[in-house]
């Protein structure tokens, strides 16, 4: 069969919902772009484990500290769904992680912002994990059946991280002088890097268009972006707070809320590196998976005597 | 020993003298194998694909799927094979293996009137 | 009633300090499906701690009438009232010295919540009935890495040496009544040295010569250690007292 046939059925089967299976036939393109695409949420679940993880040890209270651990821990657990996703699209986890230590795959910028106080971790999951989710729920309907069946997973796990954020958040809202302006602090401090989360504006997005056609990705950036400043600046009433975006209107005609310009020069800039934390967060992770090295290594030696010894054993 | 060499935008000087970002991350070491994850969600079901994750070895692998995919009560019991041993159809060839089974109406009890009276059947 | 406050307290920080130190690994451990693993055990013997305070706190309460909870317990007594043993505030060191030290102790935790669950105390052993499920989880888990690290390469064998080296002088504390205790702690080290020598023979391990055994953590003399996890655990309740978070 021609290639162009094989490009020709594989678009009828997205077109007819039908999902794309890792032995399936698939252009060259489609396979990168979903493995750059998992494997860089692989990555955002690992690195983003680190921000939360560091207020692990100085939660409040018994019960949030059990939650934060539950929380920070699911996420590892996502990463790991993820990079299994990917894994059968043919790269390894093992390169996966080299191309991520090394600087070359990307993770969401989010999390090269730092967590200053107990706050962030209300935060982080109301605004973070609730722009995450929007994306999310989006991606469970992907057109790649690996991708699109962690997704479902994920999602189950997830709606636990953005009611829990808030609730942080709510009891912050109702206590001291101190705690709300805690709360408020937290929501100034990651309101703008949540809308970058979406990515560059639709104008300027390399990849969406392909990616709207095979269905990896099925809202704009835009689209999705919109949707969460709806949701979250009806949500910031409840807690009595306010978000720090003077251009913060609903325009009744568009039926919508109209919001200000995101600084775009602070969104590159982090994602080129250049961001408070992005050498703290790969270092964290480089050192992590260094230390880790002789661990694996044993364990696969003692693997690899075991299974020979009971094949000895056998014979 | 798979050693990668990556270059970032330095042209054509040696690696060793372009500083910056080259690549020190060399995967030397033999990673730990592949796993298929099946969980059985409660009696009397069927033991169902679950996911994959890495392990040193069988043992090890049905823990690291306890603590990975049960983390929510998912499982009451949990099957491990090693990716590599997992032997699957070929999609090219879906036509000639599945369609001919849709032809076959006579398999499926609807194909069949029975009388009113015989009722269930 | 003032005793079995204090043994449900020594009860309590133990499991706490060690899931304290057990979370320290959450983002930072060796593979993704270890750290999870180990994140597991951390939430395990949170639960556990979290049952002890909560008792602990009813018993207080109705004896003087004050109104203590978990939470005050866990984040307002200092370092000279914490009772933990001593093996559970050490640095968590590397992954050898992390697994040893989680498997001394769930064999040492097996014996005597194996013993607590006949106690005449209704809630100890309700509790420790329950724990005991989760702890035979961790032996294993513990036991089957001390075996890889010491059967494994030449290097895991030499860091899980001298993590033995390291711990087995905190050990001694284990077995040693404070005056508070309900269990006679001395008869569980024959049991307790019989698993570690089995997982040991297994993991081509030797068990060291004698050494002298630090003691102190039941009475709140503590290691260095211990100052340093209140102070950041404490942090926020210590800054801003009263509130509810």
């Amino acid at each position: 069969m021609q290639v162009q046939d094989l490009e020709k059925i594989f678009q009828e089967k997205v077109d007819q919902e039908i999902k794309i299976e890792p032995r399936d036939w698939m252009p060259e393109a489609y396979r990168k772009t979903n493995l750059r695409q998992i494997s860089q949420h692989a990555h955002s679940e690992v690195v983003g484990m680190l921000p939360e993880g560091n207020w692990i040890t100085r939660a409040p209270s018994l019960k949030r500290k059990a939650i934060l651990i539950a929380k920070v821990q699911d996420e590892g657990g996502h990463g790991l769904y993820l990079y299994s996703a990917a894994e059968t699209l043919g790269m390894s986890r093992e390169q996966m992680i080299d191309d991520l230590l090394s600087g070359k795959a990307k993770y969401s910028s989010i999390f090269n912002y730092p967590t200053l106080s107990w706050a962030d971790m209300g935060a982080i999951g109301w605004l973070v994990d609730g722009a995450a989710i929007l994306n999310q729920v989006m991606l469970c309907r992907t057109s790649y059946g690996p991708y699109s069946r962690a997704m479902v997973r994920i999602c189950k796990e997830e709606s636990f991280h953005q009611r829990q954020g808030f609730e942080a958040l709510l009891v912050l809202s109702r206590g001291t002088a101190e705690q709300k302006a805690m709360c408020q602090d937290a929501i100034n401090r990651w309101w703008w890097p949540s809308l970058m989360m979406f990515g560059p504006k639709d104008s300027e997005s390399t990849n969406s268009d392909q990616s709207i056609k095979w269905k990896i990705k099925r809202k704009t950036n835009d689209e999705l972006r919109q949707s969460f400043v709806d949701m979250i600046a009806f949500q910031v009433k409840v807690l009595g707070m306010t978000l720090p975006d003077p251009h913060l209107k609903w325009n009744e005609e568009r039926q919508h809320y109209d919001f200000g310009e995101i600084n775009w020069d602070e969104f590159w800039s982090v994602v080129k590196g250049n961001g408070p934390c992005n050498k703290q967060r790969l270092a964290a992770r480089r050192k992590a998976h260094e230390e880790g090295a002789w661990v694996r290594e044993a364990a696969m030696a003692y693997a690899e005597k075991k299974a020979a010894r009971e094949k000895q054993k056998a014979a | 020993m798979k050693i990668q060499i990556r270059k970032f935008h330095y042209g054509d000087i040696p690696e060793e003298k372009a500083g910056g970002q080259t690549s020190y991350y060399k995967s030397t070491e033999q990673s730990w194998p592949l796993w298929e994850v099946f969980i059985r969600s409660k009696q009397g079901l069927d033991h169902k694909h679950a996911g994959s994750l890495h392990a040193a070895d069988a043992r090890m692998a049905i823990e690291n799927a306890r603590d990975v995919y049960t983390r929510r009560q998912e499982g009451i019991s949990i099957w491990v094979v090693e990716s590599k041993n997992i032997h699957a159809s070929d999609p090219s060839e879906s036509e000639s293996l599945y369609e001919p089974a849709a032809d076959k109406i006579y398999r499926h009890p609807s194909f069949y009137d029975l009388p009113e009276e015989v009722k269930h059947m | 009633m003032s005793k079995l406050i204090d043994y449900t307290l020594h009860l309590a920080d133990t499991a706490l300090i060690i899931s304290h130190r057990n979370s320290e690994w959450c983002a930072h451990g060796p593979i993704l499906e270890q750290d999870i693993a180990i994140t597991n055990l951390s939430l395990d013997q949170l639960g556990q701690a979290r049952n002890f305070y909560q008792y602990a706190a009813t018993l207080i309460n109705q004896d003087n009438s004050s109104t203590v909870s978990e939470d005050s317990l866990a984040y307002l007594r200092g370092e000279r009232e914490f009772k933990n043993l001593l093996l559970t505030e050490l640095s968590n060191g590397d992954w050898a010295q992390t697994v040893l030290r989680q498997f001394f102790f769930s064999v040492y935790q097996y014996l005597l919540y194996e013993k607590l669950q006949h106690s005449n105390d209704e809630q100890l052993s309700a509790i420790a009935a329950k724990a005991l499920k989760e702890i035979t989880y961790h032996i294993k888990w513990s036991g089957e890495w001390v075996i890889r690290l010491g059967d494994g390469t030449a290097e895991s064998n030499h860091r899980i040496q001298k993590a033995i080296e390291f711990l087995w002088e905190y050990t001694g504390e284990f077995f040693i009544a404070a005056d508070y205790e309900l269990i006679d702690v001395a008869q569980l080290k024959e049991p307790w040295l019989k698993k570690v020598k089995e997982i040991f023979e297994e993991a081509t391990l030797e068990l060291p010569y004698p050494v002298y055994m630090h003691t102190g953590g039941k009475q709140s003399v503590h290691t260095e250690n211990l100052g340093f996890i209140l102070a950041e655990m404490q942090t926020l309740q210590r800054t801003y007292p009263g509130l509810e978070w």
